[in-house]
């Protein structure tokens, strides 16, 4: 008689629940996490990245037990696109705070972030960045902020140290440089940035050139580039810019020590496999794994084996979702006012990037850094610095034939 | 900036073509039979998916592939506007707006979840060829997509002024009531029409993928500039959108050149004001 066991069992957990402390018994069973990415439109193949890897590390809390400190408490993912615009990214959290989340991760572009977080801020809700860079998104402020990841100067700063590296290395092929972005926030900071960092280590800047976001031809930008003759192109746009712009460079036949770029959108692993002469020796100075830590390679395989495609994106997302679940964990709560001290405070470590110790100073955090990158044979190496690097750099790159 | 102005005029050209290739459908199914086709660029998107399909999946080069997608398109058009577009919209034309529109909803997130938003790329021996013509060295691929809208807007131009079906298509448009007093039947034929413009897309999408990517919102990039070509050139004249289209890429190219690539843009659309302004009917259009 299922109806009768379905009544005991029912009346057999209610009683058990009576029993409980009153402060178990509050705790919630599933703990929402918002997750805000632009899956359609022109950004979508970087958020759909984040959001599976932030969909993996909400797997991976759950088979491990849930929130232990709130009785096991599942996590449940409430995704939300954000389509590429500010405005819809910023009106999800106002959606999310409705569906009472604990914490929100997202949002892939900088631009997203700087609006879902500033009416995060409204509800005080615990938000962890996951892919955006740009400094303006933890300096404003704002207490409920969180980046475990580089931001943009460290990404830059780093980026020119492993510039000067290759460079001096070299011998000092590379004397002057022709920077290319995309010209919203993201690009547009990164360029100024470089802009100004590159004539500390003796590099000229030729020209800077912005484009929009979408382009849909390069040519210009390209016959510009190649009457500025410059050794050394510098990129900072989103993906499919990244690769038209390659492509048109490697048509054009642009003579160049190096092409480089800082958190390049497009420098990926199917860009490697699909255009392999377009890609060979692009270097790029972005966030990575340790290549020496198996718990990474073995990460990487799973997420591959899946079908998917592995990614920078995909350990932002991951690893965004794991600090924010360490926090409310640590918190004992959901409670923003517990949680975000609780994340301010956080020294996680349980990570297999190439970082120094976690320390949040003003929501970022300190011990993050990023890798000198490579496509090299179809495939992406770290080439800087030599810790992490599991192949030797090609710079200056052979001439354009 | 001098020494650039002839390779920026020769890619204004280049890309011109391009946005031809889109444009030539459109001005069949919105110039002629005044539908709205807000799926233009999700069929594109189709098309283009397709042609890597083939390549990826069979080994067919994208240009082999064109008779074959064509055909597939016109298919897949004639299917939308005999059981979806023509049902739904009911000879309305806000009807028949919402139908493209949802029929493009349901297509970009179809394509979604088929292949995520990635984006996509085939590398043909001559995708990364170029031809040098002195001082310029031009994407192959690119003058292969140029010559080919070349060829689609002359068949076009020559079935719609030279055959029955084109007559019959063009009496529709204008006088759908007198057209079906003759004999002709309009549903039969704004499904063929409708047909044939996503048969040209079939082929728009072979020409673009060698020196283009694909994803699910390629259309996107497309779309909005082939309405302007069909509205510029003048609604429902081949000559008209292939020339709109050499002028709006060539703007475009110009306008990038000399005031970059933010404020460049702007360009096309003060093009598209000023020839509206003293042609209401555009380049080519006839005036009724």
């Amino acid at each position: 008689m299922p109806h009768m066991l379905t009544r005991r069992a029912a009346l057999a957990a209610g009683a058990a629940a009576l029993s409980l402390p009153a402060a178990l018994r509050a705790q919630p069973a599933e703990v929402k996490i918002g997750m805000i990415h632009p899956v359609t439109g022109p950004l979508a193949f970087g958020g759909s990245q984040c959001r599976l890897g932030g969909m993996t590390a909400i797997e991976d809390i759950n088979a491990a037990g849930g929130l232990r400190s709130l009785g096991g408490a599942r996590l449940l993912a409430v995704p939300g696109d954000a389509q590429g615009k500010a405005e819809i990214a910023a009106s999800l959290v106002d959606q999310m705070a409705e569906q009472k989340v604990a914490g929100i991760t997202g949002c892939y572009a900088s631009n997203l972030a700087l609006a879902a977080t500033q009416t995060a801020a409204k509800y005080n809700i615990p938000f962890s960045i996951d892919s955006g860079i740009a400094d303006s998104i933890t300096a404003r402020g704002l207490a409920n902020v969180f980046r475990f990841f580089p931001n943009n100067t460290t990404m830059t700063n780093q980026a020119i140290a492993c510039l000067d590296a290759l460079n001096k290395a070299a011998g000092g092929p590379a004397k002057t440089a022709v920077i290319v972005h995309e010209n919203s926030e993201f690009g547009t900071s990164t360029a100024k940035l470089l802009g100004e960092r590159l004539g500390t280590i003796g590099i000229a800047v030729k020209e800077t050139i912005g484009h929009a976001t979408p382009t849909r031809d390069f040519t210009n930008v390209v016959l510009r580039i190649k009457s500025a003759a410059p050794d050394l192109l510098l990129i900072t746009n989103y993906p499919n810019e990244y690769q038209l712009l390659l492509r048109t460079v490697y048509q054009q036949k642009v003579n160049l020590v190096a092409a480089y770029s800082v958190s390049g959108g497009g420098f990926s692993l199917p860009f490697a496999k699909d255009q392999p002469q377009v890609s060979q020796f692009m270097i790029d100075y972005n966030h990575w794994h340790n290549p020496h830590d198996p718990r990474a390679i073995a990460f990487r395989k799973r997420i591959e084996d899946a079908g998917h495609v592995f990614g920078w994106e995909v350990l932002f997302g991951y690893f965004a979702v794991r600090v924010l679940a360490d926090a409310i964990d640590r918190a004992g709560s959901i409670d923003p006012a517990r949680v975000n001290p609780a994340f301010a405070a956080s020294t996680f470590s349980d990570d297999w990037l190439p970082y120094g110790p976690t320390r949040f100073v003003q929501g970022q955090n300190q011990g993050a850094r990023g890798l000198g990158l490579q496509i090299q044979d179809a495939d992406i190496k770290a080439i800087w610095p030599a810790e992490f690097a599991d192949a030797k750099p090609v710079f200056p790159r052979p001439r354009a034939s | 900036m001098m020494a650039l102005l002839l390779p920026a005029l020769v890619g204004g050209v280049l890309t011109g073509g391009v946005y031809a290739l889109v444009a030539l459908g459109l001005t069949l199914i919105y110039g002629v039979l005044h539908i709205v086709n807000f799926a233009h660029g999700s069929l594109l998107m189709v098309a283009m998916f397709g042609a890597w399909l083939l390549a990826t999946r069979l080994g067919l080069d994208p240009l082999a592939a064109v008779p074959l997608m064509a055909g597939a398109m016109f298919a897949i058009g004639w299917g939308l506007y005999r059981f979806v577009i023509g049902p739904v919209g009911r000879g309305d034309d806000r009807g028949v707006l919402l139908a493209t529109l949802g029929v493009a909803v349901v297509l970009d997130n179809a394509a979604l979840i088929a292949f995520t938003g990635d984006s996509r790329s085939i590398e043909t021996p001559y995708a990364l060829q170029m031809v040098q013509a002195g001082p310029l060295l031009i994407p192959l691929a690119k003058l292969v997509a140029f010559a080919g809208a070349m060829l689609i807007a002359l068949l076009l131009w020559a079935f719609m002024a030279l055959t029955d079906t084109g007559r019959a298509i063009r009496a529709v448009a204008r006088e759908p009531e007198g057209a079906a007093l003759v004999g002709i039947r309009p549903a039969r034929i704004f499904a063929l029409a409708y047909g044939i413009g996503i048969a040209c897309l079939g082929a728009a999408g072979c020409l673009l993928l060698p020196s283009f990517y694909v994803s699910p919102q390629v259309g996107g990039m497309f779309v909005l500039v082939a309405f302007t070509v069909v509205v510029l050139g003048g609604m429902g004249s081949f000559p008209g959108a292939v020339v709109g289209a050499l002028l709006v890429g060539i703007t475009e190219n110009l306008g990038n050149l000399y005031l970059g690539e933010s404020l460049g843009p702007i360009c096309v659309p003060l093009l598209f004001i000023a020839v509206l302004l003293v042609r209401p009917t555009g380049l080519f259009g006839a005036v009724r």
